[in-house]
């Protein structure tokens, strides 16, 4: 604190009684003249003076040391020799019995309420129409969580219909837990409904928050037939400004097995692009458009037939609850 | 002007009533509307006087009744309910004299939720202290808690529930405890600044959004253009470089609070700007403004235009008077400020939140009706990585407007995807700074974040307030009145790291939620040093309760007494704690919403 700082005001104060005061204390710490608790002390930075204290007669009648745990303290911490004082300027109070019985009432069970460690989020990412070369209909994309920071129930659903009928629909309800910051490591079921009969997967997968904010996910499903498919996601928020977000997002499919009756070639069977404009509301509603382009490959792009490209307008809503 | 409460011990329990507090979004109201359905004679019974907004009773008698209880009251337009004390928000002020002894009867007549009061900064049994589960077991609905304890000091306090959420609710006052000795100044009046965030949503379910979706209210983040911009600027590789680093770390330089303006309305002494809360003065006069933060998230930035203001205590403790024109209060602390307005008939009280976000503000006037312009918000902050103590290349830390395109550039390797490596990164130059971190911390993942150089940095005036041209009040400024009245060297240090994720909103010390660590024990009548390592990108008020916490300068020795020390971001600051409270005590970051999910600790004060 320099005195430059101070003097100004402090002459502004113009208080009789406290100018001294003040005027001394910036002068070197004479701290003579305060009705401060230590009375015979010179700067802070030198040594004290013990001498002037009166701890001679107060010290050793007001401290027992036997109740003390020294066995706790790191000495060695200490080091450098100080000459400081080894007993406090105020005395430390002994206490009584009715002083002990004050610091540690009987406590019931839970009578801390705390907020609550199980929380939850339902995110419908995807709710929208879309329009596509021959055809149209809706779809949709949902995630939803409910557990606490580290181990989490994780939902998600994804589905299209078309022309009224629905194609394709499934669910997922997967164990997470987090194994570092940005990662959580996936295991569980998927259940499909359509297409075909309802299939189920075991689900094995990783996702989270890859560096430079790249919502990220991987998935690994082992179905009944032997057939093991993996889907990878990769969605990115462009800010064009704090509400109006470009969103672009790209999905990839591979097989493992080649399955016609289930219109799925080996390899790379499907990877689908899309580029939605949101204008967020409010955090929890924000409409957008967007287009969403999808191919398929190889065998699966034969199967699919006329379907094996596709470029589709979309618009829809995306909330949370 | 004592408001009496139906006695508490041995009454009949009476139904919760719902009472309107004198809130407002425009104009000055008083109170006494009932809320709906509700019978006049119950108001009447607790709100004996009508109040003006924004002046709530003042209680000194030795002996004070307080009925908490469920209020409506309308900040925004919006009527809400709100969680008060004798029907009013504030709280009421108490008002005592150091030495005086005092018995408070709180009464809950929440119909289904425990609660409690905490005497901020107040020596006193630990049974006294008001934190259920450490202290007592809270206080039921119907039920009266008799506190009672001796005033050992003097200064500018405060008091609020340590219940959950209901100190956001509303439940908080003012506590002034006059001194035995007459003060080191001379002032002619005084006005308490009480200032507050409000929001009209339920705080149980703000706490749940934040725990969906922490970026909430984050509507500063950087954009396409912004980019641009500063590719513009700077060029492509700079600006490159930089949002690589931040990219990185999953993290955006414009998340300075968790919650602001969006959610909240800022008040002072429970009025919003629009209601202009009133202080008179004549001119010539010294005028005390005992300033409290007793907001539950909102860092403010305090200044009045025109006037120089003199500091002459923090958290209720002299200090050597320090003149400046602006200081930032952090939740919980309080600071003694004289002013001598002179000149002008009105001045403004503006009281900024650190974001920028939005503000609080009154008039220091010669008479009612009158108002002074208010100021613009000053531009918003960005952080820096030297903010995070990521800087492993600069060493000026008073310095960074905005961008030290050096320390960025040179963070590209220590700073790398996984922050969790910093600590080893970087140039020798930097190695004795760079903290060591607790092994609970590794592989953490509620740990998003460690520093890697850290510094205690009490002459920083902190993020948004550098070279604004104003003298602007730092810790390094502020020294004790007094000597170190324990003056013993520390007889050993613990060091606890500050963590956090800030997606998951997860907060702990050492990456430990409180739900899952071991209390802290210290001896009785030890002296002990703790020293505070921040590993996240925010600010945190730590509050230790019983005990002073005594700050050290950047030598390790004594320089001011507080109860709450504030931790900017990348900042490494020691304290020394006399043991002298036995007892439980609660040890925690004074944003609630930090607090609850999991930034707290209890301290055992053991024989």
């Amino acid at each position: 604190m320099s005195r430059s700082l101070l003097s100004p005001s402090l002459l502004a104060l113009g208080l009789a009684a406290a100018l001294p005061v003040f005027a001394q204390s910036h002068a070197g710490h004479d701290m003579a003249a305060m009705d401060a608790p230590a009375k015979a002390t010179k700067t802070p930075v030198e040594p004290v003076d013990h001498s002037k204290m009166d701890h001679g007669a107060t010290q050793p009648a007001t401290m027992d040391h036997s109740t003390m745990d020294h066995s706790t303290m790191d000495h060695a911490a200490m080091g450098h020799g100080s000459p400081a004082p080894t007993e406090p300027r105020e005395p430390i109070p002994i206490p009584t019995d009715a002083d002990r019985t004050a610091a540690f009432p009987p406590i019931a069970h839970g009578a801390m309420e705390h907020a609550p460690e199980i929380n939850s989020l339902l995110l419908i990412d995807r709710l929208e129409h879309w329009d596509g070369k021959s055809s149209n209909g809706q779809a949709w994309e949902a995630t939803g969580w409910i557990g606490g920071n580290i181990n989490r129930l994780w939902l998600r659903t994804d589905g299209e219909r078309s022309r009224g009928r629905t194609e394709s629909s499934s669910l997922e309800a997967l164990y997470g837990r987090s194994v570092s910051p940005w990662w959580d490591v996936l295991v569980g079921v998927r259940q499909d409904f359509r297409p075909a009969d309802s299939r189920t997967w075991a689900a094995l997968g990783i996702q989270g928050l890859a560096p430079y904010k790249f919502e990220s996910s991987a998935t690994l499903y082992m179905g009944s037939g032997g057939q093991v498919l993996a889907k990878a996601e990769v969605e990115y928020d462009v800010l064009l400004t704090n509400r109006l977000i470009l969103q672009p997002l790209l999905e990839a499919t591979v097989a493992a097995k080649d399955e016609p009756e289930y219109g799925i070639g080996r390899g790379l069977n499907k990877v689908e692009a899309g580029l939605r404009l949101r204008y967020e509301f409010s955090r929890r509603f924000a409409p957008y458009i967007g287009i969403s382009h999808e191919r398929t490959f190889g065998d699966t792009a034969d199967y699919a037939g006329d379907h094996a490209r596709d470029t589709r307008w979309v618009a829809g809503v995306r909330m949370w609850f | 002007m004592n408001t009496r409460i139906p006695p508490g011990p041995g009454a009949v329990p009476m139904p919760s009533r719902r009472l309107f507090v004198q809130g407002l979004a425009a104009g000055g109201v008083v109170a006494g509307i009932a809320a709906v359905g509700v019978p006049q004679r119950a108001l009447a019974a607790a709100t004996s006087t009508p109040r003006l907004a924004g002046a709530p009773a003042v209680l000194s008698a030795p002996r004070v009744e307080l009925s908490i209880g469920e209020s409506l009251a309308n900040f925004t337009g919006r009527t809400r309910p709100a969680i008060t004390v004798n029907g009013s928000l504030p709280a009421p002020i108490l008002r005592w004299r150091e030495g005086q002894s005092v018995d408070l009867f709180v009464r809950n007549t929440l119909q289904r939720h425990p609660t409690s009061i905490h005497w901020h900064g107040i020596l006193l049994p630990a049974n006294m202290d008001g934190v259920p589960g450490l202290s007592f077991n809270g206080i039921g609905p119907g039920e009266t808690y008799h506190y009672h304890f001796n005033l050992k000091q003097s200064g500018t306090y405060w008091y609020h529930s340590h219940s959950m959420f209901q100190e956001q609710a509303g439940l908080y006052g003012a506590l002034i405890i006059d001194p035995a000795e007459p003060a080191p100044y001379h002032h002619d009046r005084e006005h308490v600044i009480l200032l507050s965030d409000w929001t009209d949503m339920d705080p149980g379910a703000l706490f749940r959004r934040m725990k969906k979706l922490a970026e909430h209210d984050n509507y500063y983040k950087r954009t396409l253009p912004d980019f641009l911009r500063d590719v513009k600027r700077d060029g492509w590789s700079a600006a490159l470089a930089d949002r690589g680093m931040w990219g990185r770390m999953r993290m955006t330089p414009t998340d300075i609070s968790d919650i602001n303006a969006h959610t909240y309305t800022y008040l002072m002494n429970g009025t919003a700007p629009a209601g202009n809360w009133t202080g008179l003065f004549r001119s010539g006069e010294k005028v005390l403004l005992r300033f409290i933060n007793g907001a539950s998230m909102t860092y403010f930035d305090v200044r009045i235009p025109g006037l120089k203001m003199t500091v002459v205590a923090a958290d209720g403790q002299y200090i050597h008077p320090v003149s400046i024109d602006e200081f930032r209060i952090a939740p919980a602390e309080t600071y003694d400020v004289l002013v001598e307005p002179t000149g002008q008939d009105a001045f403004t009280l503006f009281c900024q939140d650190m974001g920028r976000t939005g503000f609080a503000a009154g008039t220091l006037a010669v008479r009612h009706g009158l108002q002074a312009p208010i100021p613009a918000r000053d531009p918003r902050p960005l952080l820096t990585m030297s903010d995070m103590g990521h800087d492993m290349a600069g060493h000026d830390m008073g310095g960074h407007a905005g961008h030290d395109m050096a320390a960025m550039k040179s963070m590209e390797g220590g700073c790398g995807a996984s922050m969790g490596h910093g600590a080893h990164g970087g140039g020798s130059d930097t190695a004795s700074k760079a903290p060591k971190h607790p092994a609970s911390e590794r592989n953490n993942p509620l740990v998003d974040m460690q520093s890697s150089a850290t510094e205690p940095r009490l002459d920083d005036p902190g993020i948004g307030l550098r070279d604004n041209g104003r003298q602007v009040l730092t810790y390094g400024a502020m020294r004790s009145l007094f000597e170190d009245p324990d003056g013993r060297e520390p007889g050993r240090e613990i060091e606890l790291h500050l963590t956090g994720h800030m997606e998951k909103f997860s907060w702990s010390f050492d990456g430990i939620p409180f739900a899952s660590a071991e209390p802290l024990r210290l001896n009785y009548g030890e002296r002990m040093r703790i020293v505070l390592v921040n590993d996240t990108m925010m600010q945190h008020p730590i509050h230790l309760h019983g005990v002073w916490s005594d700050l050290e300068n950047a030598q390790g020795q004594f320089q001011v007494r507080k109860h709450t020390i504030d931790m900017p971001p990348g900042t490494r600051r020691s304290y020394r704690v006399r043991a002298d409270a036995l007892g439980r005590w609660a040890y925690h970051c004074h944003l609630l919403y930090h607090m609850e999910a999991g930034m707290m600790r209890e301290v055992r004060i053991e024989e």
